[in-house]
C-alpha cells in the first residue's frame, strides 16, 4: 500500500524551464501543434470557467434580485452598493470572523494529525502501516455528503453511538453554535488528514536515512529529530499541504450545509460559501451574493498567491 | 535512564539502525517503541475507518436495532430491507444510474480533453506556456462555489438555446464538471506526459509515424496508467457533488443525482437512519471501490501533481 516517495523524488524528465534551449528536432517543425492541442480545454474552460468569473464581478456591481429576474423591472449599475451593504450588514461580519476561524481551526487539526500519523507511519511495522494507510484512503474517499451523513448519526441526540456511549441522552450537538461548529469540523478533518498524512509520509520517506542517522549520533531525540530536521527539510512541501488545506477548507460548503441543515439555527454556523448561497438562492438576492462570491474569490486569490511563491520555492512552479 | 519510550536524548531510538555501545538498551527500547506504534498504528486504522463501518452496519441492521437506545457494534440479525425500500420505495436506483451516467461521461471527455493539453504543455514551448500553466494552477484554486450564481444563469440561458443542457437536465451537471475537473487533471497529467522518455517518440518519427499515429497509438497507452488516476478525481468531483446538483436540478425528480436524493431521507420528525446509511453505502462504496484500485498510481500522481 504504501508507496515509493514520489513528492521529493526527482521526475524522469522535467519540463524545461521557458527560457532553456528549445531542443533541435522534429519539435520545431511542429511549431503549431501545440495550439490545436489546447483548443478543446480553451473551448471548454472559456465559456464554462472565466466567463463566470467576469459575469460574478459584473453580477455584484448589479441591482439584481428577483423582479429583475422576471423583467419586473430593469437592471440597474448600482456600483459599489452591494459591497457598501455587506460592510454594514453585522451578520456578514460574523460570517467571515466565523468562516476564518472555522478554516484555521480545521487546518490546524488537520495539520496536526496528519503530520503525526505520516510520522507514526515511519515507525510502525508493515502491517499496522497498511491497516492505518487503507483505513485513511477509505476516509480520503468517502463522498463529503455520505461523510456528513455518518458523522451526523453517530452524534445524534437520541441514536447516537457517541451520546449514547457517554451517556449524553438527549444532549442535541446541533444546538449550540460551537458544538455544532466542532461536529462538522471532526467531519471535514476525518476527510482531509489522509492527504496530510500521505503526502508527508512521501516526503519524510524521501529524507536521506543518514540524515536521521547523524542526528541520533548527534543524540536527538524522535521530538527533536522531527521539528529540527524532519520539518525544516520538509518546509516547502509543509507550505503546499498548508496553503492546500486553507484553500479547501475555507470553502467547506456540503459539510456545513448537510450537518447543520442550510446554515445551523438562525444562521449560527454559516460560512461565506453558505451565506452567499442562501442571499442568491433563498432570498434571491443575486447581486449581494455575487459581492460576497467576489470576497471569496479575492481572499483566496491571495492566498494562491502564497502557494505559488511557495511552490516555486521549491523549483517547480513554472 | 534509558527506559523504553523516555524521550530524553540518550534513549537513541530513533531509526531502524543500531549504533554505538549500548546496543542491547537500545534494542529492546526500539522493540518497545515499535510495539507502542504499531498498537497505535491499528488503533488509529480503527477509528478512521469506524464512521464507514458503522455507515455499513445501519445499512443491514433491522429497523428495531436502529432505533434502539442500546446500539451496538454489531447485529445478529442483517436485512437488507433498508436497501430494498431505498431502492425500491423511493427510486434511488435511478438516481445512481444518473450519477453514474454524469460521471462516467465527465471521466472520458475530461481525460481526453486533459490528455491533449497535458500533452501540449509537456512536449512543445511555446510562447505563453507559462501563463498558461500558472492559469490552470490558478484555476484550481477558485472558489467554484462561488460561482454558482452566475452559472445558474448561463445554464438557464444556454438551455433555452439547447434544451439538452439547461437546467433540470443532466447534461448542465456534466458540462460545469468537465469545466471544473479540467484544471487538476490536465496538472496532475503533466507529471505522467513528462515521465515518459520523448525518445520513444523520436523513434517513431523516424520511423515515419505520424503526429496522429504518435499521441494516440503511443504516447496515449503509455500515459493510460495516469490517466486512470486522474480520473479518479473527474470521478469525484462529479460523483460527489452536491451544490451544482441542488442549484441546477430544481424541478426534474427525474434527474436528481445521489447526493440531493439522499436528502430525501431527512424527514421533520424523526430521520429515516436506515434509510439514510443504506443510500450513503450506495453512494460510498464504487469511489470506496474506485479509489483502492488506483491508490497507489494516485498517490504517485499527486507527488507528480504537486512537483511535475
Amino acid at each position: 500500500v504504501t508507496t515509493a516517495p514520489p513528492a521529493l523524488a526527482p521526475p524522469r524528465r522535467r519540463p524545461g524551464r521557458e527560457h532553456a534551449p528549445a531542443p533541435a528536432g522534429p519539435r520545431q517543425r511542429e511549431r503549431r501543434t501545440p495550439l490545436w492541442l489546447l483548443l478543446p480545454a480553451a473551448g471548454v474552460l472559456g465559456p464554462l470557467f472565466a466567463y463566470p468569473i467576469y459575469q460574478l464581478g459584473l453580477l455584484s456591481v448589479l441591482d439584481f434580485r428577483q423582479a429583475q429576474v422576471s423583467g419586473g423591472e430593469p437592471i440597474r449599475f448600482v456600483g459599489g452598493d452591494n459591497y457598501a451593504t455587506l460592510l454594514r450588514d453585522g451578520q456578514f461580519w460574523s460570517v467571515l470572523t466565523a468562516t476564518v476561524g472555522f478554516a484555521a481551526a480545521c487546518v490546524v487539526s488537520t495539520l496536526a494529525v496528519g503530520a503525526a500519523l505520516a510520522v507514526l507511519l515511519t515507525r510502525a511495522g508493515r502491517g499496522p502501516r497498511t491497516a492505518l494507510s487503507l483505513a485513511a484512503m477509505a476516509a480520503w474517499a468517502a463522498p463529503a455528503v455520505s461523510g456528513s451523513t455518518v458523522w451526523m448519526f453517530l452524534f445524534d441526540a437520541d441514536l447516537g453511538l457517541v451520546n449514547q456511549a457517554l451517556g449524553l441522552d438527549g444532549f442535541n450537538w446541533t444546538y449550540d453554535r460551537y458544538t455544532a461548529f466542532a461536529l462538522v469540523g471532526a467531519a471535514v478533518v476525518w476527510h482531509s488528514f489522509p492527504f496530510v498524512m500521505v503526502t508527508l509520509y512521501a516526503g519524510i520517506r524521501a529524507i536521506p536515512d543518514s540524515v536521521l542517522e547523524a542526528a541520533a549520533l548527534d543524540g536527538a531525540s524522535v521530538w527533536q529529530s522531527f521539528w529540527r530536521v524532519i520539518v525544516p527539510m520538509l518546509r516547502p512541501l509543509v507550505a503546499i499541504v498548508v496553503i492546500q488545506s486553507i484553500i479547501w477548507d475555507f470553502k467547506i460548503f456540503t459539510q456545513i450545509y448537510v450537518m447543520t441543515n442550510g446554515g445551523g439555527i438562525a444562521g449560527q454556523n454559516l460560512v461565506l460559501n453558505v451565506y452567499a448561497y442562501q442571499k442568491a438562492f433563498a432570498a434571491s438576492e443575486y447581486g449581494l451574493g455575487s459581492a460576497i462570491g467576489v470576497v471569496m474569490l479575492v481572499i483566496l486569490l491571495a492566498v494562491t498567491l502564497f502557494y505559488l511563491r511557495a511552490l516555486r520555492r521549491t523549483g517547480e512552479a513554472p | 535512564m534509558n527506559r523504553p519510550g523516555s524521550r530524553d536524548p540518550g534513549s537513541r531510538d530513533l531509526g531502524n539502525f543500531d549504533i554505538g555501545s549500548d546496543v542491547k538498551v537500545s534494542k529492546i527500547s526500539k522493540r518497545a517503541w515499535r510495539r507502542v506504534a504499531d498498537a497505535t498504528a491499528v488503533g488509529l486504522a480503527i477509528v478512521t475507518v469506524f464512521p464507514i463501518y458503522w455507515m455499513a452496519l445501519a445499512a443491514v441492521k433491522p429497523a428495531g436495532e436502529i432505533h434502539s437506545l442500546a446500539q451496538r457494534p454489531w447485529t445478529l440479525a442483517p436485512t437488507l430491507a433498508s436497501f430494498r425500500r431505498v431502492l425500491g420505495v423511493e427510486n434511488f436506483g435511478r438516481y445512481f444510474l444518473n450519477s453514474l451516467l454524469v460521471a462516467l461521461v465527465v471521466v472520458v471527455l475530461s481525460g481526453l480533453v486533459a490528455f491533449l493539453a497535458a500533452v501540449a504543455l509537456t512536449r512543445f514551448r511555446f510562447r505563453l506556456r507559462t501563463t498558461v500553466l500558472v492559469m490552470f494552477l490558478v484555476a484550481q484554486m477558485v472558489p467554484i462555489e462561488a460561482l454558482t450564481i452566475p452559472l445558474f444563469f448561463l445554464v438557464r440561458d444556454i438551455g433555452s438555446v439547447v434544451p439538452g443542457v439547461g437546467l433540470n437536465t443532466l447534461g448542465s451537471l456534466m458540462l460545469v464538471h468537465l469545466a471544473f475537473s479540467l484544471p487538476f487533471a490536465i496538472w496532475m497529467l503533466r507529471g505522467f506526459v513528462a515521465a515518459v522518455p520523448e525518445e520513444i517518440e523520436e523513434a517513431a518519427l523516424i520511423d515515419g509515424a505520424g503526429r496522429f499515429t504518435i499521441l494516440w497509438r503511443i504516447l496515449f497507452p503509455l500515459v493510460a496508467p495516469g490517466l486512470a488516476a486522474t480520473s479518479v478525481f473527474s470521478f469525484i468531483t462529479a460523483w460527489n457533488d452536491f451544490l451544482f446538483a441542488k442549484t441546477f436540478i430544481i424541478s426534474a425528480r427525474d434527474n436528481q443525482t445521489l447526493p440531493m436524493a439522499l436528502l430525501i431521507f431527512f424527514k421533520p420528525d424523526e430521520n429515516d437512519w436506515g434509510g439514510i446509511m443504506a443510500a450513503s453505502t450506495l453512494m460510498t462504496v464504487p469511489v470506496l471501490v474506485f479509489f483502492v484500485l488506483v491508490q497507489k498510481r494516485l498517490v504517485a500522481g499527486l507527488g507528480g501533481a504537486v512537483k511535475g
